[in-house]
């Protein structure tokens, strides 16, 4: 196959995993709020229905719990189901399903019934909503046991992960970082499918590891650039992977920084970073310069849009806590 | 209290809903439905065996968790000729996906009721292979089930299958969000399923009246497709109106809603007190209407019925309930880490070195 390099924006390589998906796999059914002729309101289904006809892309009723749902039955059935939330507060009516349902049918079936299924959630913040638009649920997610969760923050890792994800014979959450729906890249269409249970390394450096997934890797990448020209080297590390930790990659470059910053957007309190420092910390108690920093939000409801960049993480707020790790 | 009445009147489906005109107003099968049905002698007695049967399974189920040996167990009993009836009038080919009281519907499509009960026992979450019964698992989270029916439903249809999908659940069920939402799905679909709702006026202490205020069954209606109210203590009904929606919905005639009227008998649990919300005034009517001794008046009726067949049915029932005994008490636990093995089709390296460690922290140390 040529190697054509096409720019495109993360939203197009959503779009263009689920239309190869389509095209690879005739049991592969795209279902949701809006997906159908509108091609959902981020337009990351659109064009799938034209071409792939309604019986296989499809608009249903509002009620997300029985999207969820649904998607448990076709999956019984031997479709492989990739259904959208619209958005990240609108999946939790769909929490019962996902969490009773999704995640143990496996287990419940004594392993007859895989749920060869995606569950696709837009999330984050920085587009100006009013509340329940752009919060961050991934840690209701990957702490449920029987649940794969991944979240991609460049186009090609969109391509990758989502396709791996439509291919995993296990249920995937799939986070999608709505912010950067529009970040452009160039890339070759001819993206491999991802291994969905380990980071990346986005960035090399050797004074920190500023560990960031989704929407945050920008932010982390931009500290980076930023403490370069202050003659600090960062290393980004994008997780890719909510559950599983690849604990490996983590531990590697900690290993080589000896200082470690997780940057989310979701609360501090109870957030992926607890247990990413929680590991870090047993792993490499002795490694470790300083105590492993965290950078996300207030323990607050979603803030009103005015003031949602005071409580997100920023660059300024990632080198404030890098400086504390090297000030220890 | 609640004052429920024995005899329920049957809600009819749409004026051209030919399956409703099999009925009387009370909700059981008419003369004339009766011989449109044409259910055979042999058929109704099938119907009577297996229900004396499972009667029996449910008392030595009830009697193993008094004596300890399973750590609790619902009660089917007022249920036999709902869970009976709408098994055996399914083919082979059609699914069900069950709630948690389906013991019956699990033996009648055939399940080891020992294997079942291995479940309640605390040894396995996975009582039997759904795909080997075309029987989903008995689902706890109550009404949840009802959407994944309506899924497998909508799929038996894209791959233009003849298959009807019955999905049982409770007069509580009825009321979650679950249930509402896979009926209105179900209808804009027109997927091929059956809602069958079993309706024993019970929610764990909550009436009928405290739950539903208008019709289970006239809620179809409103989601597009038609819904009849039956007697759910006649097993000849329940088994006639089940096969003739079965064929409506195999014939691509869409979704269709048949509520049971029966009784919980028993308590919700062998951990429940029944004696705290209702009195035995309130189990009189219905234990005249014992779905067992109400098929055993119609084969009487048909003179189907003799003292040399009640004596089989009897000693069939009595040599199954030991075995069920025997079976489970000699059943062996899964390994504790096998749990490891079913979270994932494709488990990450994390959860293979937590299933080692947990293995290792059951070996004795030595020390």
């Amino acid at each position: 196959m040529t190697t054509v390099m096409t720019t495109v924006t993360l939203g197009k390589a959503l779009n263009l995993a689920l239309h190869d998906a389509l095209h690879d796999d005739p049991r592969v059914l795209i279902f949701g709020e809006d997906v159908g002729r509108l091609g959902g309101v981020f337009r990351v289904t659109d064009g799938l229905q034209a071409e792939f006809s309604d019986r296989r892309v499809f608009n249903t009723p509002l009620a997300e719990s029985t999207i969820a749902g649904i998607a448990v039955g076709l999956a019984i059935k031997g479709f492989r189901p990739v259904a959208e939330m619209q958005f990240d507060a609108f999946s939790y009516p769909a929490f019962n399903q996902v969490t009773s349902n999704v995640a143990k049918y496996h287990t419940r079936s004594g392993g007859a019934c895989p749920m060869q299924l995606v569950i696709r959630i837009p999330y984050g913040g920085h587009i100006g909503a009013i509340e329940h638009h752009s919060e961050s649920p991934e840690t209701y997610y990957a702490h449920t046991a029987g649940l794969k969760v991944v979240t991609p923050s460049t186009p090609a890792d969109a391509y990758g992960l989502l396709t791996a994800a439509i291919r995993d014979p296990d249920p995937v959450i799939f986070l999608e970082p709505k912010a950067r729906y529009y970040l452009r890249q160039d890339l070759d269409l001819a993206v491999p499918p991802l291994p969905l249970d380990r980071a990346r390394i986005a960035r090399e450096g050797t004074d920190a590891t500023v560990i960031a997934y989704g929407p945050t890797v920008q932010v982390a990448l931009a500290a980076a650039e930023t403490a370069a020209a202050e003659g600090t080297s960062l290393e980004v590390v994008d997780l890719r992977s909510l559950t599983p930790l690849d604990i490996e990659t983590l531990a590697a470059s900690v290993r080589k920084t000896r200082r470690a910053v997780v940057v989310h957007e979701a609360p501090v309190f109870m957030g992926l970073g607890a247990e990413i420092a929680a590991r870090l910390m047993h792993d490499l108690f002795d490694v470790l310069a300083a105590p492993v920093e965290r950078v996300g939000s207030a323990t607050v409801p979603y803030p009103p849009a005015r003031f949602e960049k005071l409580f997100l993480p920023d660059a300024d707020r990632v080198l404030e806590a890098v400086d504390r790790t090297r000030q220890y | 209290m609640s004052n429920v009445k024995a005899r329920p009147r049957a809600t009819r489906g749409t004026p051209s809903d030919p399956i409703a005109a099999l009925l009387t107003p009370e909700g059981v099968l008419s003369a004339d439905g009766e011989r449109q049905a044409g259910v055979s002698d042999e058929q109704l007695r099938q119907l009577y065996r297996l229900m004396v049967v499972c009667r029996h399974l449910d008392q030595e189920a009830l009697n193993l968790q008094r004596q300890g040996e399973l750590g609790m167990w619902g009660p089917i009993a007022g249920h036999e000729a709902t869970q009976v009836g709408a098994t055996l009038a399914l083919t082979p080919g059609d699914w069900i996906f069950p709630y948690y009281r389906d013991f019956v519907i699990a033996v009648a499509r055939g399940v080891d009721p020992a294997a079942l009960l291995t479940w309640y026992r605390g040894l396995t979450y996975a009582a039997w292979n759904p795909l080997e019964y075309h029987l989903a698992p008995g689902i706890i989270p109550v009404g949840s089930q009802i959407p994944h029916a309506v899924g497998f439903a909508m799929g038996c249809a894209l791959d233009g299958e003849r298959v009807a999908v019955l999905v049982s659940f409770g007069d509580g069920a009825s009321s979650t969000g679950d249930c509402h939402e896979a009926m209105n799905f179900a209808g804009v679909f027109r997927a091929p399923v059956l809602f069958f709702c079993e309706n024993n006026h019970w929610a764990i202490s909550v009436p009928l009246r405290e739950q539903v205020a208008g019709r289970i069954a006239g809620r179809a209606a409103g989601y597009g497709f038609p819904g009849v109210r039956i007697d759910g203590t006649d097993a000849l009904s329940v088994y006639a109106i089940v096969r003739a929606a079965a064929e409506r919905i195999r014939n691509g005639q869409g979704p269709y809603l048949i509520e049971a009227v029966t009784y919980r008998l028993g308590p919700h649990t062998t951990a429940d007190d029944p004696t705290r919300y209702r009195s035995e005034a309130n189990l009189e009517p219905w234990q005249t209407r014992d779905p067992i001794q109400r098929c055993a008046e119609r084969l009487r009726a048909r003179g189907a019925w003799d003292e040399r067949f009640e004596a089989e049915v009897h000693a069939e029932a009595e040599e199954r309930a030991v075995d069920m005994r025997r079976t489970l008490l000699a059943a062996q636990p899964e390994h504790p880490g096998h749990i490891f093995n079913l979270v994932f089709q494709n488990p990450p390296d994390a959860l293979r070195r937590e299933r080692d460690e947990f293995t290792a922290s059951l070996e004795p140390t030595g020390g």
